[in-house]
């Protein structure tokens, strides 16, 4: 059974009286344990989709099955839990809480899951600590770089042990460096089994997974299996991966 | 969301912006101290008519007089010599229901004790006076049968009497000259206060009515046996007003009024002006209690406008929170939590002043002020309740938002 599975997925936006429609009706499943990049150019539905993917909107019309359970249709409170449960998100400009240090930060998906503190504490500890800032903890967002500041947004995702990690251009804000380590922890994540989805407008950034979806107009275009796939349309010819040892201590 | 948790976290937020908690708090502290207040000095008001009824005795008409007209001139109540220590009598026997009926003379006079001496009032009366007044004895005894019939010259002294002519010692054995003559003093009445006009009823000596009659007040008009007052004084629970009506019956039979004839003297029922104060009285702190639950509400409605303004600057982080597993209710929770945790905290601190407050006003400005620990749950209770009332709708207003709108919102 695949861990995602959309048939005719379809989100319309209503502005004022005219219906825009973002997403037209998409199709495909992703299997555990796969990598995808998604992408496509501003406006394509890619984002739309994300969003659809990871609950956080509902759609116009089709079926998503999460993991064999239909989420269209459900309540504010399932969605709510199943974000809690089965997915982590990871978002461009971080979303992490200023005025709370990294561990509190980490530490709030636990909370809603009623996990006793003790507990709370402990993994979200473990967490910050796989991300290599177990010494920045009590750190506030302010107080640590870009790069840091979305290991502590990975951690935040990873703190509840999902199955699907949903990534919005998760570099979009960081140096070339900081991304290529930060990819390098997703593939690291992914080798150890979960699944990765990632939206991302980079090419470099895209050679990580091992599945292209290609998003125009609404549409998917192009769905390439393998590591290091491109979108014939990108015109760019494949980089080399830039898959040197990564020096975190994973 | 266990309650701890949410309890904590509603305390960091609140932490978070430490002068805009406090000052929407104040509004709340406001408006418990004044509930509180206001309360504790409607209630003192109350209880200060409560005392002042005591004082006067409670179930009592006083008769004095009618006014006499004289060449078209009305001289006023008291100026005509209708009343008799026989009305008197015929009251307490013919009336049912009367306890004590009194009649007394009432002047003024100078009283000397050695070089000491003080106006004071002087009233003539006999042993069923103090029955009718309620007045005790605080040392030695009170004016008997005998006094009356010798015409003794015997006095009972005031405490405010007292206390200038002889400082803090017991007056009783001594001698007082009043209007040169010389009268042993056998009592010290007990402390009554100000009557309702606020007069000192302690300031007062009581004599025999017959020495009174004879020696210091006199009778001008020369008819004997005539009365300045009568106090009657009825039994617990009488009817007052049907009282009223049978010792005006009575005295107009006696003093052979006809159908067309006013009456030749006034009745005044205490109880009437009592009420009537009581009343005024419990307007007032009605009126008070009002006035505070006016600054609650406004107090409450500040704190609608503060946690509106918390929700629209709060949307990203309600977002990320929804992001994350947080059920629409536990967002209501969380900013339910902290409207209620601001009222109850501001009404801690309200209590604090109010309770302050009140006793300021007792130890400063003299009030007469009643605290009561009902009308502290009261405050606070109705603190809590505006508390989540007005934490309600910009609650709720912030777990309706939809996860992505709150994620994308600038």
């Amino acid at each position: 059974m695949p861990l995602i599975e959309v048939q005719d997925l379809a989100r319309d936006y209503r502005v004022g009286e005219v219906t825009v429609p973002a997403l037209r009706g998409v199709t495909l499943s992703i299997e555990r344990g796969e990598f995808v990049a998604v992408m496509g150019p501003s406006g394509s539905g890619k984002s739309t989709f994300m969003n659809l993917l990871g609950c956080l909107d509902v759609p116009s019309g089709g079926r998503y099955l999460l993991d064999g359970e239909a989420v269209s249709g459900l309540g504010p409170d399932r969605l709510a839990g199943i974000r809690n449960r089965y997915l982590g998100f990871v978002f461009q400009n971080f979303n992490l809480l200023p005025r709370a240090s990294a561990q509190e930060n980490v530490e709030l998906p636990l909370l809603y899951a009623n996990i006793p503190a003790a507990e709370r504490h402990r993994r979200a500890r473990a967490k910050l600590e796989k991300v290599g800032l177990g010494e920045r903890a009590h750190h506030r967002p302010a107080q640590l770089s870009g790069g840091q500041q979305q290991r502590v947004a990975i951690a935040r995702a990873l703190v509840n042990e999902p199955p699907l990690i949903l990534a919005d251009e998760p570099t979009g804000a960081l140096d070339s460096h900081t991304s290529r380590e930060l990819m390098a922890l997703f593939q690291e994540l992914n080798a150890g089994g979960i699944t990765v989805v990632l939206v991302t407008h980079e090419p470099d950034i895209a050679a990580y997974a091992k599945r292209l979806l290609m998003f125009r107009d609404g549409r998917l275009i192009e769905d390439q299996q393998g590591q290091g796939a491109r979108f014939k349309g990108q015109g760019t010819p494949g980089t080399p991966l830039p898959l040197e040892p990564c020096p975190l201590n994973l | 969301m266990n309650f701890l948790d949410t309890a904590r976290s509603a305390l960091r937020s609140l932490r978070a912006n430490k002068l805009r908690s406090a000052l929407t708090a104040l509004g709340i502290i406001i408006g418990v101290a004044a509930v509180i207040t206001m309360l504790a000095v409607g209630e003192g008001a109350k209880r200060q008519v409560a005392e002042k009824l005591k004082s006067l005795g409670s179930n009592m008409l006083v008769i004095y007089p009618g006014a006499v007209t004289s060449s078209g001139v009305r001289l006023g109540s008291g100026s005509r010599n209708t009343l008799t220590e026989g009305d008197a009598r015929a009251i307490q026997d013919e009336v049912a229901g009367v306890l004590a009926s009194a009649a007394g003379l009432r002047g003024t006079g100078q009283v000397v004790n050695g070089n000491l001496n003080w106006s004071t009032l002087i009233y003539g009366i006999g042993p069923e006076y103090q029955t009718a007044r309620e007045w005790r004895v605080l040392r030695g005894r009170g004016l008997d049968d005998n006094d009356v019939r010798s015409s003794a010259k015997v006095a009972l002294v005031g405490q405010t009497v007292a206390q200038m002519l002889f400082g803090g010692t017991d007056p009783t054995g001594e001698t007082i000259r009043v209007k040169y003559v010389p009268f042993t003093i056998i009592g010290l009445l007990d402390a009554k206060g100000q009557n309702l006009s606020g007069q000192d009823q302690d300031d007062v000596i009581l004599i025999p009515i017959s020495t009174a009659r004879g020696r210091i007040l006199g009778q001008s008009q020369g008819r004997s046996r005539t009365v300045g007052h009568i106090y009657v004084k009825m039994v617990d629970g009488a009817d007052m007003k049907l009282a009223e009506t049978r010792v005006q019956a009575l005295l107009r039979q006696r003093h052979r009024l006809q159908q067309d004839q006013d009456d030749d003297f006034n009745i005044r029922n205490l109880s009437e002006v009592v009420e009537a104060e009581q009343a005024a009285s419990s307007v007032l702190s009605s009126l008070l209690a009002a006035v505070a639950s006016v600054s609650l509400l406004v107090g409450g409605i500040g704190i609608m406008n503060i946690m509106l303004v918390s929700v629209t600057e709060r949307i990203r982080e309600i977002g990320i929170r929804l992001a994350v597993g947080a059920r629409p209710r536990d967002i209501l929770t969380q900013f339910l939590a902290e409207a209620t945790i601001l009222s109850l905290l501001g009404s801690l601190v309200g209590i604090a002043l109010g309770v302050g407050g009140t006793l300021a006003l007792a130890h400063f400005a003299g009030w007469e002020v009643v605290l009561q620990t009902e009308a502290i749950i009261l405050a606070v209770a109705s603190a809590s309740v505006v508390g989540v009332f007005f934490g309600w709708y910009p609650a709720r207003k912030a777990s309706r938002l939809a996860p992505i709108e709150a994620l994308r919102y600038e």
